[in-house]
């Protein structure tokens, strides 16, 4: 061939080439491997808690009254969180894209991150020491007030480490997530769109209302389900200030324990069967929050062409 | 003279209707005076002042509003309200968080040899006598903060290299392949990852390859990556991404190889971004708790290696140091040590990210003509 003398002239270079692709596909490909190995890790280790004999496992009766109580504590502190969460932040997100003046908005932004780059082990010393003992008189309060409700049945935990205590800290901790996903959305939102609203004689709040929040409601399910992700995973919270016991529907006693938690608090002392459940519990705790991710994911990457977000 | 030489001052016909421009002063003025007032019979409590006075402020500006100027300039005046109100309430924790540590956190600072000393010897003994006759506070965080660098950068040395060369897999060779995207989409999945499922993988993983019950740094510094890559891989893709293909182009036109054109021209334009990028992942994993419990043990003593024995590392240290004090009696002096840790790993991690925002800041990439 006669071009090949432009394309071949140096085979240093060519090789140079090739092994540079190579090594980024070999990066690329170690990532999925790491993601794969993740689970069929954690599967062989937890393999033995599977099969092992129901009495072996802590509690007594197997595997699976050991894993569903922790499944619905996580599950319930995971809502609480949300719950709390979600209208906060979709408003801070509204505050930072929409209200405040334009010179602020950006440093507004940089105050929220603030509160993610806190670590969690400091959320939890503080929602141990200062937020529990704080809210223990609302929880009086409350168990005074509204105890027929199941939720908020007497007694009160005298030290306020409840179930209820640790989601208010959970949700300080997911709603910087959710604000800058959200406001990510909110400001995509097309200008003619507003304009057209506001030309039309809308107030801000019907502007709102009719054009920003029907084109960011995938774009809010998304970020609220990644919320939900890192609330159902998050330990030190939990494992700081909840005073962990059996499941009970009342938020305000003392009880409830969640999948992260029960690992943090166990693993370090544990051995031989105990590791393989503990890790069979984290498996667990791998799908769910997989699930979750995968869906809101999807979600995203579905209205990526025309929301742009993420 | 007579009345109707007097000048009256009207309103103009587009201004009726409309609450006046010191309406919010006047109603947050009657709102705080209401309240305070209100607190004054119930006894003063600064939190209940300010939730009174704002739900007082919004219901008499919204009730205002609704009289004098219609139902839908109420809503907005609502709307706007609570929105303004959820920030608030969003600064309430931050603010708290930062005042505890810093009330709680400076006397433990303040000890000498906070920061030069381990807890190596340092039993329940000394913090019963500290307490009781008034010695000094022994013992420090010199191995916690040892620990805690050592596993970071041992993670970062790791993943910097792997996100990396993945982010320019991504945008320079991915074009779109179904690789590429599944690639993406397994590295957004995997930043959610809970970190303690990261710190199992890493434990179940050595303990398989290793030998049951290995435990060190380098456990947990494989733990933190598996957290650290898909941060990594994502804010270098974002930066490779805006790199102009002007430029690419003109070193492919000069005849340069793609993988020189890569490291030569593309990197280096880029680099500012990817280095702030780098050091927020940095700032993310340094505080990470639950992935480091359960792969590096604890240790009280001073562990330079990596490869072998138990490491304490700060958060750790926290952790214990509020569970499990030193001195069961007494945990004042540990719950001491634990807010002064907790300190200075706020202050690691705020410097951090200062840092990561002058980078990006400092050596911005110019894209424009």
């Amino acid at each position: 061939m006669t071009t090949t003398s432009l394309t071949s002239s140096r085979g240093a270079g060519r090789a140079g080439d090739k092994v540079f692709s190579g090594a980024t596909l070999a990066a690329g490909c170690l990532i999925l491997a790491v993601l794969f190995g993740v689970a069929l890790f954690l599967v062989v280790q937890a393999f033995p808690a599977l099969t092992a004999s129901p009495d072996m496992i802590k509690g007594g009766e197997g595997f699976f009254a050991y894993i569903w109580p922790i499944v619905i504590g996580t599950l319930i502190a995971a809502t609480i969180a949300l719950v709390i969460a979600t209208p906060i932040a979709i408003g801070v997100a509204l505050f930072i894209s929409h209200f405040a003046p334009r010179q602020l908005a950006s440093s507004l932004g940089y105050v929220v991150d603030l509160l993610a780059a806190i670590p969690s082990v400091v959320y939890g010393a503080w929602g141990a020491a200062f937020l529990a003992k704080e809210i223990s008189p609302a929880y009086n309060w409350l168990a005074s007030n509204m105890g027929w409700l199941p939720i908020f049945q007497g007694p009160a935990s005298a030290t306020g480490k409840t179930i209820l205590t640790a989601g208010i800290v959970l949700a300080v901790m997911i709603l910087p997530i959710i604000t800058s996903l959200t406001r990510e959305i909110f400001l995509q939102t097309p200008k003619l769109h507003e304009e057209a609203s506001l030309a039309l004689g809308a107030t801000r709040w019907e502007m709102i209302k009719m054009a920003v929040l029907p084109f960011a409601r995938p774009g809010i399910i998304s970020a609220v389900m990644l919320g939900l992700g890192r609330a159902l995973g998050e330990t030190m919270a939990v494992a700081l200030v909840l005073s962990s016991g059996a499941l009970t529907a009342s938020l305000i006693q003392t009880g409830n324990q969640t999948i992260a938690a029960e690992i943090a608090l166990n693993f370090p002392e544990a051995s031989g069967i105990q590791v393989s459940t503990l890790i069979a519990a984290g498996l667990v705790l791998f799908v769910i929050t997989l699930g979750v991710n995968m869906i809101a994911r999807w979600i995203i990457t579905r209205h990526k062409e025309f929301s742009g977000a993420n | 003279m007579t009345a109707t030489l007097t000048p009256v001052k009207k309103r103009s016909a587009l201004t009726k209707g409309q609450l006046p421009k010191w309406a919010p002063y006047l109603v947050l003025a009657v709102a705080l005076v209401l309240s305070a007032a209100i607190m004054a019979l119930i006894g003063f409590h600064a939190f209940g002042w300010g939730l009174v006075s704002a739900i007082l402020f919004a219901a008499g500006l919204v009730g205002w509003s609704g009289a004098v100027e219609g139902s839908r300039k109420a809503k907005d005046k609502l709307a706007t309200c609570l929105v303004v109100g959820s920030f608030l309430i969003a600064l309430l924790p931050l603010v708290s968080v930062i005042w505890t540590v810093l009330v709680n956190g400076l006397p433990g600072l303040m000890d000498p040899g906070f920061l030069t000393t381990s807890m190596n010897g340092v039993t329940g003994a000394f913090d019963n006598k500290s307490v009781e006759e008034g010695a000094p506070v022994v013992g420090g965080i010199f191995h916690a903060l040892i620990g805690t660098l050592l596993i970071t950068l041992v993670a970062t040395i790791i993943s910097v290299p792997i996100g990396l060369l993945t982010a320019i897999y991504l945008v320079e060779y991915g074009n779109d392949r179904p690789l590429a995207r599944s690639i993406t989409f397994f590295v957004d999945v995997m930043t959610g990852i809970p970190s303690i499922v990261a710190g199992l993988f890493a434990a179940a993983f050595f303990f398989a390859i290793v030998g049951p019950g290995t435990k060190t740094g380098a456990v947990a510094a494989v733990a933190l990556s598996v957290l650290m890559i898909p941060v990594v891989v994502r804010s270098s893709e974002e930066m490779l991404k805006i790199v102009p293909n002007e430029l690419r182009e003109a070193a492919y036109a000069l005849g340069v190889r793609k993988w020189r054109t890569i490291l030569k021209v593309v990197i280096p334009t880029a680099i500012s971004g990817i280095a702030s990028g780098v050091t927020l992942a940095i700032a993310r994993v340094i505080g990470e708790t639950a992935p480091i419990l359960v792969t590096a043990g604890f240790a009280t003593s001073i562990n330079y290696n990596v490869f072998s024995g138990w490491m304490a590392s700060l958060p750790t240290f926290i952790y214990t140091q509020i569970l499990n004090p030193t001195s069961p009696s007494n945990p004042d002096p540990s719950s001491q040590r634990a807010w002064g840790a907790a300190l200075v790993l706020i202050i690691l991690v705020m410097l951090l990210n200062l840092i990561a925002r002058l980078i990006a800041r400092a050596f911005a990439p110019k894209t424009g003509r």
